[in-house]
């Protein structure tokens, strides 16, 4: 009985220690965006609440949590009120089955470092990861605004092309992995060719690594994909008549996918939290698995910055552009990478 | 003219190449140091050229007084209609008029400088003074006071540095 | 535990099911219907079904009623009122397909036996070898036939339909 508490105690942690982590990076990143955006055209970006602006997310929050929440009279008003958390709700799930480190030895209890370890994970996400859209598609319709509409119709479209190029790019992965569970998926990562280049997946499946990457800012809804927001032709896009809080939810799952998405790149294609060389040194064990859960969100904080990196450096494609890219270049290349890989493995093993 | 065609290669179909190039030119931003920019204004202040025209005063003579002589030339010269003056006689010797009310209405000036160039005793000048705000439109008709007080504030310079660079500058206490 | 959970969400399976068919506006007849997929996933996952509920949520309500609300919000469909008169004779038949498929239910669970588990899979075993594994196992050798004739079919309908987008009319 009290080892099921202490189990039970232990998983809420994990829980509130993965999203309390989830949420500080999404407000940071907002921090990081404004800044590094800033930087890239020769500004200095928002740096005065607090020392070089670090205060500044709390600052939104307070702002966006005092704004006067308007409903507007012609929205469906409970779907309006709903359509947000339908698309926070999945962009936080996402992150249970993303493993974060190898496991502490605390007092003598072993605690796995990720939440779910399920033989499904790669499915859970993409599973989760598309009830995401439900929410632009959802709060743009409600709102009862041509401008959302436009945005929300535009969504619908890009996340189911782009859906497919992003699970047929994982495949090649899988068929390395011969498991869709993610332990094993950076298990398998932990090798070296060799003896000293680390055995991650990018320098197996590059061609899948760039698909998959792609892929996942045309489903983040992130620049040079970002369609369905728009400023310049559609106004704002799917959140067009939203505002206050509710409009912040938007806002933090746009950048909670981000995260999820940089995670997701690092565990499949960068050995997740695997630490190369480092690892050798002896040292620890508890220092070695801190360092471990350290190369984990180095990688990932990495690639959320190569989120808004790209952002400011790439224009928005024409939605012609997009759908045939997704359709034509995406969706065959994905597809032959699976035949290349699937025949190499024919013939080598 | 001429056309010059340039045919795609196979390399240039990848779009991989263009794209790393276009990442390293954000990136050459992204670590540039970046001063000289943007400037941190309250702390930082930018110094005008000396043809910058700011805000007006009233300047004085050697013995202190008001360099006015109330003939309104700048009150007429005034496009936008922004200067009043209710002239009185003086009580000094040289002159037979001194201004008692000397008002401008800073919301109205479109700081065009005609007041500089209509005055016949030099009183009236444009100084550098761009940052000066005030609660409420009544604040921001200037009196004879304010006007002189501007004197007293820019006869030395206002904003240090050379012009058309910034430099450090403590916030200015209101007064 | 897990029957408290099985109780929970089949409620709201039949509950949302029955809101499809009660609500006026398609929108919200949708969004329950994703609502009860949703819940006869979690109802996979209390069978150790993960790899069906995954699918489920993934195919069903993450793709296809996607594609549904977007032919709904594009074709502008008012509601249902005035389109259902004319679909009377529609009423009836759903009632005796309904019926006759409540029986066939009826005959399957206490006639056939067709509750429990069949043949050798059990949990243990799903745990053991990997549900993915076990269904593409399956997939590919016992059931190759069918699943290539599924996949034939997808294929005559994509002809299909790219047919009749080039076609001129």
């Amino acid at each position: 009985m009290v080892d099921l508490i202490i189990e039970l105690v232990i998983i809420i942690l994990k829980i509130g220690i993965v999203i309390g982590a989830v949420m500080m990076g999404v407000a940071y990143m907002t921090l990081a965006e404004r800044r590094l955006s800033g930087f890239i055209q020769d500004r200095l970006g928002p740096n005065r609440a607090g020392p070089q602006g670090l205060l500044q997310p709390f600052a939104d929050g307070i702002k966006l949590f005092f704004k006067e929440d308007f409903i507007p009279d012609s929205a469906e008003k409970l779907l309006f009120f709903i359509a947000p958390g339908m698309i926070f709700v999945p962009a936080l799930c996402v992150i249970a089955v993303i493993p974060f480190g190898d496991s502490l030895n605390i007092f003598g209890r072993e605690i796995q470092l990720r939440i779910a370890d399920v033989n499904i994970g790669i499915l859970y996400i993409f599973a989760i990861a598309s009830l995401g859209v439900y929410g632009i598609v959802l709060g743009g319709w409600s709102a009862n605004n041509k401008y959302t509409l436009f945005g929300s119709l535009r969504s619908v479209a890009q996340m189911i092309s782009y859906e497919l190029a992003l699970g047929l790019s994982v495949m090649g992965v899988l068929m390395i992995t011969g498991s869709l569970r993610l332990t094993e998926v950076v298990e398998v990562q932990r090798s070296y060719f060799f003896g000293f280049i680390p055995h991650w997946n990018i320098f197996l499946q590059p061609v899948a690594f760039i698909i998959f990457i792609t892929a996942a800012f045309a489903e983040t809804n992130r620049l040079p994909f970002d369609l369905v927001e728009a400023e310049q032709e559609l106004v704002g896009g799917y959140h067009t008549e939203y505002n206050s809080m509710k409009w912040g939810l938007y806002f933090l799952s746009e950048y909670a996918n981000v995260i999820t998405a940089s995670a997701v790149i690092t565990t499949l294609f960068f050995g997740g939290w695997h630490l190369p060389w480092i690892e050798k040194i002896p040292m620890p064990q508890i220092l070695l698995e801190l360092l471990q859960i350290g190369s984990f969100v180095l990688k990932t904080a990495f690639f959320s910055i190569f989120f808004i990196w790209v952002r400011w450096t790439f224009p928005r494609f024409k939605y012609n552009q997009l759908m045939s890219l997704g359709w034509k270049v995406f969706l065959p290349i994905a597809i032959l990478n699976v035949l290349v890989t699937g025949l190499f493995y024919a013939i080598f093993s | 003219m001429k056309r010059v065609s340039y045919k795609e290669t196979w390399v240039d179909k990848l779009y991989i190449p263009a794209v790393l190039k276009g990442l390293i030119v954000t990136l050459k931003h992204l670590i540039r140091p970046h001063k000289n920019i943007t400037i941190q204004y309250p702390e930082y202040k930018w110094k005008p050229y000396s043809h910058y025209r700011g805000a007006h005063r009233l300047n004085k003579d050697e013995q202190g007084r008001i360099k006015c002589v109330a003939c309104e030339m700048c009150a007429s010269a005034c496009p936008a209609h922004c200067i009043t003056i209710v002239p009185a006689p003086a009580p000094w010797e040289d002159r037979e008029r001194y201004p008692i009310k000397f008002e401008i209405n800073m919301l109205r000036c479109i700081y065009c400088g005609f007041c500089e160039e209509a005055c016949p005793e030099e009183s009236i000048e444009l100084t550098e003074v761009y940052d000066f705000a005030g609660n409420s439109r009544r604040e921001l008709i200037w009196d004879k006071e304010k006007l002189l007080e501007m004197y007293d504030l820019t006869v030395n310079e206002y904003y240090k540095g050379k012009p058309g660079t910034f430099s450090y500058s403590k916030e200015k206490k209101e007064k | 535990m897990e029957f408290i959970l099985f109780y929970i969400f089949g409620f709201i399976a039949v509950v949302s099911a029955l809101l499809i068919i009660l609500q006026k506006n398609p929108i919200y007849s949708a969004v329950f219907l994703i609502l009860t997929l949703f819940s006869v996933a979690i109802l996979f996952l209390l069978l150790n079904a993960q790899f069906v509920a995954a699918v489920q949520v993934l195919v069903y309500a993450g793709a296809i009623m996607t594609l549904f609300l977007f032919a709904i919000m594009l074709l502008n469909i008012k509601y249902e009122e005035k389109a259902f008169s004319k679909l009377a004779n529609l009423k009836i038949t759903g009632i005796f397909v309904t019926f006759v498929l409540f029986i066939e239910f009826m005959y399957m669970i206490f006639l056939r036996k067709g509750l429990g588990i069949a043949g050798n899979i059990s949990p243990e075993k799903v745990a053991e070898v990997g549900n993915v594994e076990l269904i593409g196992k399956i997939l590919f050798t016992k059931y190759l036939f069918p699943f290539e004739v599924a996949s034939l079919v997808l294929l005559v309908a994509m002809v299909g339909v790219i047919v009749l987008a080039k076609k001129k009319f």
